[in-house]
C-alpha cells in the first residue's frame, strides 16, 4: 500500500534463473562429519575454559572431566575433519602453508597449537605425572579455547553459501554459546554435586547466548531465514531450542539437588547444542539449493545501489 | 590496522593479481570475452575442452533443457552452454523491422566457464596452497596438493569449482595453462567457429568487447550487456567475462557476485569479540559460587 508519488521498496518475490537450476554447487561437506567437527571442536575448547577455572578454583573433578572431555572431543573432531576429506591421506596438506585469507588453514594451524595442550593437559590430570606441565597445558589450552569454539564460525561464514555468509555477524556468537552449553552440559554429567555449580552457570550463559543470537539472526536475515525454519534444518533448530532451553532450566532449578537432574540437564544441553550444529549446517545447505536465495538478495542489493546512485529518483515532489 | 591492510591488499590485487601472487616479471593478464550474441550451441568448446584436457564423462542424461545436456560447470564440465528458449524477437526499437522475419523466438546460447576472478574466493579460501594465482592471472588447481577438502566449492560464487566424485579431488578450467605456456590459445576459444570465444590479453578485450557492444545497441540490441568486465565489481572483474543478451541470472549467473572474503576482516573481529564473551561468561560461572 504505497503512498502515491513512491516507489514500492519491496521487490518483486519472483525472480529469474536458469531452469530452476542452482546458481551455486552445493557444498560438499556431510553430515555427520561437518556439523559433528563444528560441534565436537566447540565442546572442547569451552571444556578447556571450564577445565582451566575448575583447576584454578580447586574442583579436581570438574576440571579433569572438562580436561578428558576436551581430549576426546578435539580428537573425534579433528577425525571428522579428516574423514571428511576427498583424499583423507593429504590432511597434512592443511599445514604447507599459513593462509590468514582461510579460515580452515588459520584453524588447522590453531587445532596444531590447542591438540597437543589438550593432550597433555588431560594425560597429566589422569596420571597425576608432571604436574607442572600439566598446569601450563591446562592454562595453554585454556587460553586456546575460545577461538576453538568460534573460528569454524567465520569457517562456515566465509563462503557464498548465502545463509551461512550473511548471517556472519551472529554466526560466532551461536557458535560461543553452543560450544559453552554443551561444555556445561559436560560438567553436569560427569561433575559430583559439590563442584557443578560453575557447569550450571556455564550451561545456562551457554544456553542464553546461543538462543539469543540464533533468534537475533533469524530475525534479521528475512528471506535468508527460510531455510533455517523449512524441512529437516527447520526440525533441527527447533529441537536444538527446545533442548537448550530445557536443559538450561534444568540446570538452573534442579541441578545443584539432584545427580540424575543434573545429569538429565546436561545431556540435553549437549543435544541441543549438537543439533543446533546440525540445523545450520542443514540450513545453508538448503540454501545453496535454492536459486531464490542466490539471485533475490543479489538482486535487492543492485537495486538499492541504484537508488543510492540516482538519489530523489524516488522522492517526487508533493502533487506528483 | 588489520582491516586497512585488507583493504590496501585488495587494491594491489585488484591492479595487478600476477604481481600481487608473487610474479614479478610476468606475462601480460589474460583471458576469455565470451561474446553470447554469435554463440550458436555447436559445443565445440566443450568437446575441445574434454579432449586437451582429458577431462572424463559427466554423466549421459537428456534433461529436457532446449539444448543443453551438461546442465552446469562442475569437477569434469569446464565448459557448459546454455541454451535459453525465449518468445521475444531480438531485437527492439527503431530497427527491430531489420529482425528476422516470421518468428518471434530467440534462442539465446552461451557457454560459460571459470571466470578466472581478480579477488578468488576459491583461492584466498585454499588451506592447502593448492589452488594458485599463475604468471597470467588465471587461477589454477595442482592436483598433486589438493587434499578435497572441499572449502573452494563452497565458496566459489558462480558454482565453477567441485569435487571429482570417485577421484575426491577439486577440479576446474585451467585457462589451459599447459597451451599458453607454449604462446597458443586455450582449446576452447581455438575451436569456436564463430569467435564467440575470444581469447587474449584481458585490456584489449575489454576495449574490443565495449566497442561490441556499442555496435550492437546501434543495431537496435538493446538488451546486449557485458557482465564480468568492470573491476569494480564484486569480484574486482573478471579475467573471462561476458556479452549477454538478457539478465545474467536467466543464464545461471549471479547477477552481483561479492568475493566472501571481502567480509572475512569483519568476521574475525565477530569471532574475537563472540571469543572473549565466551570468555566473560566463564568467569560469571565461578564468581560468587562455592
Amino acid at each position: 500500500m504505497s503512498k502515491r508519488g513512491e516507489q514500492p521498496t519491496v521487490p518483486k518475490a519472483d525472480f529469474r534463473s536458469y531452469y530452476g537450476m542452482p546458481v551455486l554447487n552445493q557444498p560438499t561437506w556431510k553430515a555427520p562429519d561437518i556439523p559433528g567437527y563444528f560441534f565436537l571442536g566447540g565442546l572442547a575448547g569451552a571444556s578447556s575454559v571450564l577445565a582451566a577455572g575448575a583447576e584454578i578454583t580447586g574442583r579436581r573433578t570438574l576440571a579433569t572431566a572438562g580436561k578428558l572431555g576436551a581430549l576426546g572431543a578435539i580428537t573425534a573432531s579433528a577425525g571428522a575433519l579428516i574423514h571428511d576429506l576427498g583424499r583423507p591421506e593429504r590432511f597434512l596438506n592443511m599445514l604447507r602453508v599459513f593462509k590468514p585469507s582461510s579460515p580452515l588453514s588459520m584453524g588447522s594451524w590453531l587445532l596444531a597449537a590447542y591438540g597437543p595442550a589438550a593432550g597433555v593437559a588431560a594425560a597429566t590430570a589422569v596420571t597425576g605425572l608432571f604436574p607442572v606441565s600439566g598446569r601450563v597445558a591446562t592454562m595453554w589450552a585454556a587460553a586456546l579455547g575460545p577461538a576453538v569454539t568460534t573460528y569454524t564460525a567465520a569457517l562456515v561464514s566465509d563462503t557464498a553459501v548465502p545463509a551461512w555468509h550473511e548471517a556472519y555477524p551472529e554466526m560466532p556468537f551461536i557458535f560461543a554459546g553452543s560450544a559453552a552449553s554443551a561444555a556445561g552440559g559436560l560438567g553436569l554429567i560427569a561433575a559430583s554435586l559439590a563442584q557443578n555449580a560453575p557447569a550450571q552457570g556455564f550451561g545456562l550463559f551457554g544456553a542464553a547466548l546461543e538462543l539469543s543470537a540464533a533468534t537475533r539472526m533469524e530475525r534479521r536475515l528475512g528471506i535468508l531465514a527460510e531455510p533455517y525454519r523449512q524441512k529437516s534444518a527447520g526440525v533441527l533448530m527447533k529441537v536444538a531450542k527446545g533442548l537448550t532451553a530445557a536443559g538450561a532450566l534444568g540446570a538452573t532449578l534442579v541441578a545443584g539437588r539432584s545427580r540424575a537432574a543434573a545429569a538429565v540437564s546436561g545431556a540435553a544441553l549437549l543435544a541441543g547444542s549438537a543439533c543446533m550444529r546440525f540445523g545450520i549446517f542443514e540450513g545453508g545447505i538448503a540454501s545453496s539449493k535454492d536459486p531464490k536465495y542466490t539471485v533475490t538478495p543479489q538482486r535487492e542489493r543492485l537495486a538499492s545501489m541504484d537508488h543510492g546512485q540516482a538519489p530523489g529518483s524516488h522522492s517526487q515532489p508533493a502533487g506528483n | 590496522m588489520a582491516a586497512v591492510d585488507v583493504a590496501i591488499s585488495r587494491r594491489e590485487e585488484g591492479r595487478d593479481p600476477a604481481r600481487f601472487s608473487g610474479h614479478g616479471d610476468h606475462p601480460p593478464r589474460v583471458g576469455f570475452f565470451t561474446d553470447t550474441s554469435v554463440c550458436i550451441g555447436c559445443k565445440a568448446c566443450e568437446v575441445a575442452c574434454k579432449e586437451w584436457n582429458l577431462v572424463p564423462e559427466d554423466g549421459l542424461k537428456l534433461t529436457g533443457m532446449s539444448y543443453d545436456n551438461s546442465q552446469t560447470l562442475g569437477a569434469s564440465t569446464w565448459r557448459h552452454v546454455a541454451f535459453i528458449e525465449q518468445n521475444k524477437p531480438m531485437k527492439q526499437g527503431p530497427r527491430a523491422d531489420l529482425a528476422a522475419a516470421g518468428t518471434d523466438l530467440r534462442w539465446l546460447m552461451s557457454s560459460d566457464v571459470c571466470k578466472h576472478c581478480t579477488h578468488a574466493a576459491c583461492l584466498d579460501v585454499c588451506p592447502t596452497g593448492s589452488l594458485f594465482r599463475t604468471e597470467f592471472g588465471t587461477v589454477v588447481v595442482q592436483a598433486d596438493i589438493c587434499n578435497g577438502c572441499g572449502y573452494c566449492v563452497s565458496a566459489c560464487p558462480y558454482g565453477v569449482i567441485d569435487l571429482r566424485e570417485g577421484d575426491g579431488r577439486a577440479w576446474k578450467c585451467t585457462l589451459c595453462y599447459d597451451r599458453l605456456g607454449e604462446g597458443m590459445e586455450p582449446a576452447c576459444a581455438m575451436a569456436c567457429p564463430t569467435d564467440s570465444i575470444q581469447f587474449g590479453e584481458l585490456d584489449e578485450l575489454r576495449q574490443r568487447a565495449q566497442a561490441r557492444v556499442e555496435t550492437l545497441h546501434a543495431d537496435g540490441v538493446s538488451e546486449a550487456r557485458l557482465y564480468g568486465e568492470n573491476p569494480s565489481d564484486g569480484v574486482g572483474g573478471t579475467g573471462a567475462f561476458f556479452l549477454l543478451l538478457d539478465e545474467p541470472e536467466v543464464y545461471g549467473l549471479p547477477p552481483d557476485p561479492v568475493v566472501t572474503t571481502r567480509d572475512l576482516p569483519s568476521m574475525w573481529r565477530h569471532a574475537a569479540a563472540a571469543a572473549v564473551t565466551l570468555v566473560a561468561g566463564a568467569v560469571f560461572s565461578f564468581v560468587g559460587r562455592r
